[in-house]
Formats: structure tokens, C-alpha cells, sequence
């Protein structure tokens, strides 16, 4: 009876224990057959994604040797502060050197540094760091504003679906990224000149008002999304996600 | 073992032996125990978490109003909302959340709260980050536990929780909008039913093809590679893949084309004669193509593999390899023939056009997509069982098959898919024991859980996964269960309908699928519910036969559906007398005569203080605004009334209009209106062209 018992048990113990376990990453399986000298990225780096979710483009390295030809087969592993998330964590680069991932940012909104990095021939490590903008409620809803009102003069960029009204204006209107203009704007300033229009900061009127077309929210939604993206950083714009 | 036994006796001895000490024992015992509750509050988790806090505040230039307000409120903190079922204390550790001033601190759990249109207040956490809010140890309120259930929501599925109240789509919610989009555009409740709070039950808004006269319109043969990869065929096919064995697809195309009954006029055979004509220009083909504006509703694959279209009709990349020339003859003459319910519009196309655009389109072909599939003359077995199959398969759930009736309920009902009660559910070996993992899992890959399950393998991108994730948790018990008095409901569908032969003429050019009018119909195009009071009859009637181009900037734009000048009256005698705004009479305002001096002033306005040069062109020689429409012939496009009313309040006229308010006083606005009133197009040509 006391063996039934203990056979039992065991088996119980041995299917709970199967169910939990979990699978190894595909990488402790792999071993590098290559190794590079140098790490580059090649598309996926200063997306601008949302707080949490996978990014639209995969964020794709590539590993080149001392002559800066791929090197293939070469593990390339993907790291980041905490939140973000990478699908997959690691792998080795294909035939043309390169390993794509799908990066998911973290739960708050800022500016998350990751890191990629790959084993050189030498034993060292060689590390790539790349900056991703995960933008939070606010800032979403700053940056679909954008979309519908302001980047039709504001982004010099244009596309078949968007033609861009940029280069059709008399007055410059500087792009949200430029930090180096926009950072020097209080956020007293952004909301005159987006409430009353250029006139009110002694600009152009080409700039319109939109006191009476947005809300304070949606006026204080697009200043938290242009802080967010400026490039250089503005100073006061919130966190910096990068490893400890 | 004996020795145990002579130490505890003496010990006993050494505590009880004599009544005084066994007094003393006894009390020191009861003290200890007594101890013990305060001991474990002293020590417990939450109050290491406020101390910290504490020491994080002390620091601080604004460590005295921080203080002040962390100890209005001591001990265990919790927000209670009986009407919402919240008794949440997350509050106790996460004492940092309605702290402004923390903006800069970036430890958990001390973050000051992103800002939200909500208030912790008002609606507390759990409500949209789910966990157990009564816990007060780290462990219970985050992860799920024997007695919980419940974990955290993880951030990319937190918009999930905004659907459980809001129905209609949300500015701040890009993500559940797109995948309630998605349940209905790749089918999903084709066969998986979901009833939404109020009743209703989600509609599939993608259109599969009725499969009862397939073989009047392609072959066995594409039938047969389409079944087996149907984004071979085209890479935005939302038709998922079955994963059918060759046998298999070999049936089921076997059983559709036999099944297949012709329609009387939905072949159109090349007249004998223009077989031996010169084959029709390829160029016109496409210029053809281009001046209908067929790539307003389709998409092409260009040779750098980018899909360049619209969406709403199907991807024409390799359509000459799908469909029989005859059948896209007598298609393109008259789409109604073929599918009464079709949202292509009936183009009345010429003779001469119908074969250049069957010339373009038949050239369209992928000779790798057939040249592996050779087909035997179908056997009646194999007929049959492919008949099996499709009822199998639940074909029927999404496509008519003459013979074969609608399953109901083929798949599971998701209606409170995202409350499943995780011991219902069998996790995959190494999954997360959550359900947002599960639902993930079941829609990236659904025979993951079983090579005999039926659910297709979906082609969807991992934002899709997440999106339709999203929506899906939305449909928790508490959407269901909380009073309809505290959501935030859709609008009801539109299904309105015009009248008379107007209306069926608007229902054989499909304008719903591309304006919006009452509520029905799509936003690709204007809205035309008030069109009757916008623009003036002359111009709406020449627009209808010929339409130029508005907004120069625009790729999709209004087609030439070669309207008959009977037609294009009847259009334009309906939209004029029954789309008309109760805000103000059209005719309110003159359309010429204004003085000089106003029209002066009027432009004053225009160039100086409103600047509205920056968005539209009046004078193409100095203009050069590219956002809003070109304004050289407003003056006999638009009403008077219209404008003036619209630059007092655009939105009002078109709710969700780019251009802002400015506020304008009446003096100016009249004035504006004149101006624009005397643009009335020195090139009247340019409608002609
Ligand atoms: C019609 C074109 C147009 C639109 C639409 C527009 N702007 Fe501008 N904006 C301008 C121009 C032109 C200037 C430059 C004025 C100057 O420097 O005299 C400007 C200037 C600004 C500035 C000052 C910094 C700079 O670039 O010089 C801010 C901030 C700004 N705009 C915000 C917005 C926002 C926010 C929106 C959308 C709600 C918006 N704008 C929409 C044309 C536009």
C-alpha cells in the first residue's frame, strides 16, 4: 500500500515538474560557428513605438569582421533595461551576417538604450548600443495630433499617402525632432505659439492657432510628445531606460 | 531517541517544575504570542516599502509637502468603488503615483503615474492593470497564485482594458482599435461568435468571395494552389492557410469546381473578330488602370516587393493567373452580374476599355504559382470527398457553397474570452500560465496546441498578434457585467439607404464604399451628408460626369464612371434636394455681387492675418498651400452660406475637419466669403480635362 502511495507521488511529481519546465533558449542550444570584430546596426535603431509594445520594424544587426565583411553564424545577443523584451533574445547571424529581433519596449515612456553584442575571435565582447522612444499615453496621443494637424508643415518628409506641405512654405517651421531649437522653448511658449498661433511669439501667421480647434489635454499631449522625440534629448523630458 | 527524550523531560523540569517558574514560563509565553501580531504588521512587506519611500522622500526639496501628504493617509492604504467592484490597495507600496513632482524618480515602486485621462480616484488600478487588488504582499497582488487568478497585465495589452467600458474606437488607443478592426477584417467572427455587452454581436467586415459559380471566374488549378498557400498567391490575402495535405487540396478543388453552377452574362467571350486586332496598347492598359483609380481600392506588388494600394478589393498583383479573361470581360463591364453585393463600382466602361484593362490585368501573371500543380480529371470519389472536407473544414462558415449550409457556432465563442478561467485552459509545456499568453499563442499559432485542431494558420505580423490579443482581453466578465449606464457605448451601425432610382444608382457605383452619408458608408472620401448645402448645382453636375481634381495632393481620388447625362442629373437632383444641413439655408447668401471693398478686405484677410495661403492655392501663381483643397474656382464649387459658416466652425460642418477654428468674428468672415466667392476658376478648362 505505502509503495502505491509513493509511486503515485512520484508520478504526480514527475508530470508537475514536466509541465513547469521550461524551454531551453534557442541559444544555449547553438554555438557560434563565426566570429566578428565589429558590431553595426542595420535598420530598427530611433523607432518611435509605444510603451510596451513591439516595435514596428525589426531591429536588425549585423556582425562584420576586421575588413568589415558579415560575418555569419556569429552569436549576437540582445539586452535591454527592464520592460523591454526581445523575440528572439539571442541567435546567429545568417548568411549575410545579419540577425533580426523583435524588440517590445517597457511599461513606462521614455528613451530605453539597448544593447546588442557578440563575442569577438579575441574572447571580447563587442557591444552596440542602440536607443529606442517608447512613447506612453500621452505622448500616442501627441504624436496622432501630429499626424492629423501639424505634420503636414512640421515634417519636411513626404509620401504618396502624405505629400508634405514643407517645402511649400515661405517660414520654415522647424521639424518636432530638432531639439535644438525646441528645447529652448518653455512649455509656456509651446502652448502660446500652438494656442494663438506664430503671431503670438512674433512669429509667422503661416504657423495657425489651435486654441479653439484642440483642448488643453490634447495641447499638453503634443508638447509631451515633442519633448519626447527632440533630438538632442530635452533635458527635463522624463526617464532615461538604459541597464544597470 | 532516548537521549531527546531526557533532554526535553529536563528541560521541562528547568521551565515548569516549580509553579513560580512555571508562572513565569507561561506569561513570557503569552507575551510572545501576543507579540506577534504587531511584530508581523512592524515587519510586514508593504511597511519596508512605505519606509523606503520615506528615506526616498527625506532627501528631497519638496520632502515637506510630500511628507504631509503621505501621512494624511498612514498604515494600509485603499481605494474602494463599490459601483465598480475596485477594493484596491496598491496605493500602500505605490505611494509615489499622484506625486507630480516624481516625475524625475524612475524606482519602483515610487513612479509617479503616467498621465491618463483617468484618475486613480475615480476608477483605481485593477480596473486597468488587472492583479489582485485587496492583496498587500508583493507576490499575491502581482502573480497568480492558487487563490488568485488574476496576474498583471502585462503594458503592451494594457489598451485591452480601456475596451472594457469604451466601445467606440478611442483617440488613445491605436492598438485595441486596430485589433476590434482586425476580428472583423480577417474574419474572425466568421466562426467564432462574439456578443458584445449591449447585445450585438461583432460583424465580419471582410467580404470571402461566394464560392457557388467559382469555376465561371478561374481555374481548378489556381483553386488548387490557392487552397495551399493562398499568400503565395498574394501577400495580403487575409484567407488563412489550412496546412491541407496535396490529396486533400486536390479534393476540395475537385469538389468546388464540380459544384460550381454558371451565371447567365458573367462570361463575356473576346468577339471573334478582335482576335486577330492588334493586341491593345499595354501603356494605355495602364494608364487606364491609373485614371480609374483602381489603385484607390487595390494593391500591387512593385518589383521591390512593397504592396502599393488601397485595401478594400482584393490584391490584383498576379490576377491574371487567378482569373479566366472571359469572366474579367464581362467583370469589368458590369461587377453586379457576377456578385449583386460587390463594393467595386459599376463602371460604364466601353467596349475598347473593357480589353485594354483585361489586356493589363491578364498580363498580371506568376508563372511559378501553377507550374507545379497538375491536376487529373477530378474522380467522383475524390469529388466526394471533398465535399467532406469543406463541411470539415467549415468552408461554409465564411463562404456560400451552393449545397452546403452555414455552420453554426463552428468555433468556440469568445464573447468572455478574456476572464477564461485559467483552469479550463491547457497551457502548452513552457507557456506562461496567463491568459493573455494563451490567446497570443492560439492566434500566432493555432495548431501549436494540436495538429488535428482546424483553426488556420493566420498570415499576420506580430503587431497583429498583439492587437487582436488586445481586443480579445477586452471581453472580460466585468465588460459584461457593469452597468450599461457607466460604458461608453459605439454608435449604432447606419444601415441607410437612399431612395428611388438615385438609390440605385448610388448602390450600383458603390459610393458607400467610399463616402460616408447618415452614418453608412466609409471615410476614404468626403462625407457627403450635407453636400445639397455645400456646393452649387451647376458644378455638382459637371463633377459628377467629369471629376476633376480637388486636392492635387490626394492619390486617391474620385473616379470617371463615364455617367450618362440622365444619371449624372438624377445623382445630382437627389444630393441637392435631400442632403441638405438644418443649420442654415443654402441660399442664405448671394453668390456674386459683393463690394469691392469687402471682396479688398477679403483678401487682405486671406494673405495677412489668417495666412491661409499656407494650405490653399487661390492664385496658382504665387500659392503654393498643398494640404487643403485648391480654392481657384470655390466661387462656383461652393455656396456662399457654406463658407461662411464653415470658417466660423469647420468642425461643426465636418466634424473631425483639419483645418482649426480660428475663431473668426462675422465682419471677417463675411468678408472671406466674398473674396472666395469671386474665385470662380479663370481656368474653367481645368474641370474639362
Ligand atoms: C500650415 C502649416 C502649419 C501647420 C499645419 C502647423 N504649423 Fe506649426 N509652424 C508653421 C510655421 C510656418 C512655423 C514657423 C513660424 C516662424 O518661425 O515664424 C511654425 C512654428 C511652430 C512652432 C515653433 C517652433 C518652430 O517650428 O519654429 C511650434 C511649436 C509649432 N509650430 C507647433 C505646431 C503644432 C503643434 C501644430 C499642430 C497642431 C502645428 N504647428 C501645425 C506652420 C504650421
Amino acid at each position: 500500500m505505502k509503495r502505491l502511495w509513493r509511486t503515485l507521488f512520484a508520478v504526480s511529481l514527475t508530470l508537475v515538474s514536466a509541465g513547469c519546465t521550461r524551454k531551453p533558449g534557442p541559444a544555449s542550444a547553438r554555438k557560434p560557428t563565426g566570429f566578428g570584430a565589429a558590431l553595426v546596426e542595420s535598420s530598427g535603431g530611433k523607432q518611435i513605438g509605444a510603451t510596451g509594445m513591439v516595435l514596428a520594424q525589426p531591429l536588425v544587426v549585423q556582425v562584420n569582421d576586421e575588413q568589415g565583411t558579415a560575418v555569419s553564424g556569429a552569436l549576437v545577443e540582445f539586452s535591454g533595461p527592464a520592460g523591454a523584451s526581445f523575440d528572439p533574445p539571442s541567435g546567429l547571424t545568417d548568411s549575410s551576417g545579419q540577425l533580426s529581433t523583435n524588440v517590445a519596449l517597457g511599461g513606462m515612456a521614455g528613451r530605453y538604450q539597448l544593447i546588442a553584442r557578440t563575442s569577438a575571435k579575441t574572447q571580447k565582447t563587442v557591444e552596440l548600443k542602440i536607443e529606442e522612444i517608447a512613447l506612453g499615453y500621452q505622448q500616442q496621443l501627441g504624436y496622432q495630433l501630429d499626424n492629423k494637424y501639424c505634420a503636414r508643415c512640421h515634417n519636411p518628409e513626404s509620401s504618396p499617402e502624405r505629400v508634405s506641405n514643407y517645402d511649400n512654405l515661405e517660414v520654415k517651421p522647424h521639424p518636432f525632432t530638432e531639439g535644438d531649437t525646441l528645447n529652448k522653448m518653455s512649455d509656456a511658449e509651446l502652448t502660446s505659439i500652438i494656442s494663438h498661433g506664430g503671431p503670438a511669439l512674433n512669429k509667422s501667421a503661416l504657423m495657425p492657432p489651435y486654441g479653439y480647434t484642440l483642448s488643453k489635454t490634447e495641447i499638453e499631449a503634443l508638447i509631451a510628445y515633442i519633448r519626447l522625440i527632440s533630438d538632442p534629448p530635452y533635458h527635463a523630458s522624463g526617464m532615461v531606460y538604459a541597464q544597470k | 531517541m532516548q537521549s531527546l527524550k531526557n533532554t526535553f523531560s529536563s528541560l521541562w523540569q528547568t521551565l515548569f517544575g516549580h509553579p513560580v517558574r512555571a508562572f513565569g514560563a507561561v506569561s513570557l509565553l503569552f507575551l510572545i504570542s501576543l507579540a506577534i501580531a504587531p511584530a508581523k504588521n512592524y515587519f510586514s512587506e508593504w511597511r519596508h516599502y512605505q519606509n523606503r519611500y520615506l528615506a526616498l522622500v527625506r532627501g528631497r526639496g519638496d520632502a515637506v509637502t510630500l511628507q504631509r501628504h503621505f501621512h494624511e493617509h498612514d498604515g494600509i492604504q485603499q481605494i474602494w468603488l463599490p459601483t465598480l467592484g475596485v477594493v484596491d490597495r496598491c496605493t500602500t507600496c505605490h505611494a509615489g503615483l499622484k506625486e507630480a513632482s516624481l516625475a524625475d524618480v524612475g524606482t519602483q515602486p515610487f513612479r509617479q503615474h503616467p498621465v491618463i485621462p483617468h484618475t486613480l480616484d475615480q476608477f483605481g488600478c485593477v480596473m486597468c492593470h488587472r492583479g489582485q487588488g485587496p492583496a498587500t504582499t508583493v507576490e499575491e497582488a502581482h502573480r497568480s497564485t492558487a487563490a488568485w487568478e488574476q496576474p498583471i497585465l502585462p503594458a503592451r495589452y494594457v489598451q485591452s482594458s480601456c475596451g472594457q467600458c469604451h466601445r467606440a474606437p478611442l483617440t488613445g488607443t491605436p492598438q485595441l482599435n486596430l485589433g476590434r478592426n482586425l476580428l472583423g477584417r480577417y474574419g474572425c467572427v466568421h466562426c467564432h461568435t462574439i456578443k458584445l455587452p449591449d447585445g450585438s454581436a461583432i460583424k465580419p467586415t471582410d467580404v470571402p468571395p461566394s464560392l457557388s459559380h467559382v469555376a465561371d471566374k478561374s481555374t481548378r488549378e489556381w483553386v488548387y494552389a490557392w487552397l495551399k498557400d493562398p499568400q503565395a498567391y498574394a501577400v495580403t490575402a487575409t484567407m488563412p492557410n489550412f496546412k491541407l495535405s496535396d490529396p486533400d487540396a486536390r479534393d476540395i478543388s475537385a469538389f468546388l469546381i464540380a459544384n460550381s453552377t454558371p451565371i447567365a452574362g458573367d462570361t463575356a467571350p473576346v468577339a471573334p473578330g478582335a482576335k486577330n486586332q492588334k493586341p491593345p496598347d499595354p501603356t494605355a492598359g495602364a494608364s487606364l488602370y491609373g485614371e480609374s483609380f483602381c489603385a484607390s481600392c487595390h494593391a500591387v506588388q512593385n518589383a521591390a516587393g512593397n504592396v502599393v494600394g488601397g485595401d478594400v478589393g482584393p490584391e490584383l498583383t498576379r490576377v491574371g493567373s487567378k482569373v479566366k479573361p472571359e469572366w474579367l470581360r464581362a467583370w469589368l463591364r458590369n461587377p453586379r452580374v457576377y456578385d449583386s453585393q460587390t463594393l467595386m463600382p459599376h463602371y460604364r466602361l466601353t467596349d475598347p476599355q473593357v480589353s485594354l484593362l483585361t489586356a493589363f490585368l491578364g498580363n498580371k501573371t506568376d508563372s511559378d504559382l501553377l507550374a507545379n500543380v497538375h491536376l487529373d480529371a477530378a474522380t467522383p470519389e475524390q469529388v466526394a470527398h471533398g465535399k467532406l472536407l469543406v463541411t470539415e473544414y467549415g468552408c461554409a462558415s465564411c463562404h456560400e457553397i451552393s449545397g452546403i449550409k452555414k455552420p453554426d457556432n463552428f468555433a468556440p465563442e469568445l464573447t468572455r474570452i478574456g476572464s477564461k478561467p485559467l483552469t479550463q485552459i491547457i497551457f502548452l509545456p513552457g507557456m506562461t500560465h496567463a491568459i493573455p499568453d494563451y490567446i497570443a499563442a492560439k492566434i500566432r499559432e493555432p495548431r501549436s496546441f494540436g495538429s488535428a485542431l482546424k483553426m488556420p494558420q493566420f498570415s499576420l505580423a506580430p503587431a497583429q498578434v498583439d492587437a487582436l490579443t488586445t481586443a480579445l482581453l477586452s471581453l472580460t466578465d466585468r465588460a459584461h457585467d457593469l452597468p450599461l449606464a457607466l460604458t461608453v457605448p459605439s454608435k449604432p451601425p447606419s444601415n441607410y439607404q437612399p431612395a428611388g432610382k438615385a438609390g440605385q444608382l448610388m448602390a450600383d457605383l458603390t459610393c458607400f464604399s467610399c463616402h460616408a452619408i447618415n452614418g453608412r458608408g466609409s471615410d476614404m472620401a468626403p462625407d457627403l451628408t450635407w453636400e445639397g448645402s455645400s456646393v452649387q448645382r451647376p458644378w455638382l453636375q459637371a463633377f459628377l460626369k467629369n471629376p476633376g481634381t480637388l486636392r492635387p495632393a490626394l492619390i486617391r481620388r474620385m473616379p470617371r464612371f463615364n455617367l450618362s447625362d440622365d444619371d449624372a442629373k438624377e445623382l445630382t437632383d437627389y444630393i441637392m434636394a435631400v442632403y441638405q444641413t438644418p443649420a442654415f439655408d443654402r441660399d442664405s447668401m448671394p453668390s456674386s455681387g459683393y463690394p469691392p471693398a469687402q471682396v479688398e478686405q477679403g483678401k487682405q484677410l486671406f494673405y495677412s492675418k489668417y495666412a491661409c495661403q499656407s494650405c490653399h492655392i487661390v492664385d496658382t501663381k504665387v500659392d503654393k498651400g498643398y494640404v487643403g483643397p485648391t480654392l481657384t474656382q470655390v466661387g462656383s464649387r461652393l455656396t456662399a452660406a457654406w463658407i461662411y459658416h464653415w470658417l466660423k466652425d469647420p468642425q461643426a460642418m465636418r466634424p473631425g475637419a483639419i483645418e482649426p477654428n480660428r475663431n473668426m468674428n462675422d465682419e471677417d468672415a463675411r468678408a472671406l466669403t466674398a473674396f472666395l466667392m469671386t474665385q470662380k476658376g479663370s481656368n474653367k478648362q481645368e474641370a474639362k480635362k
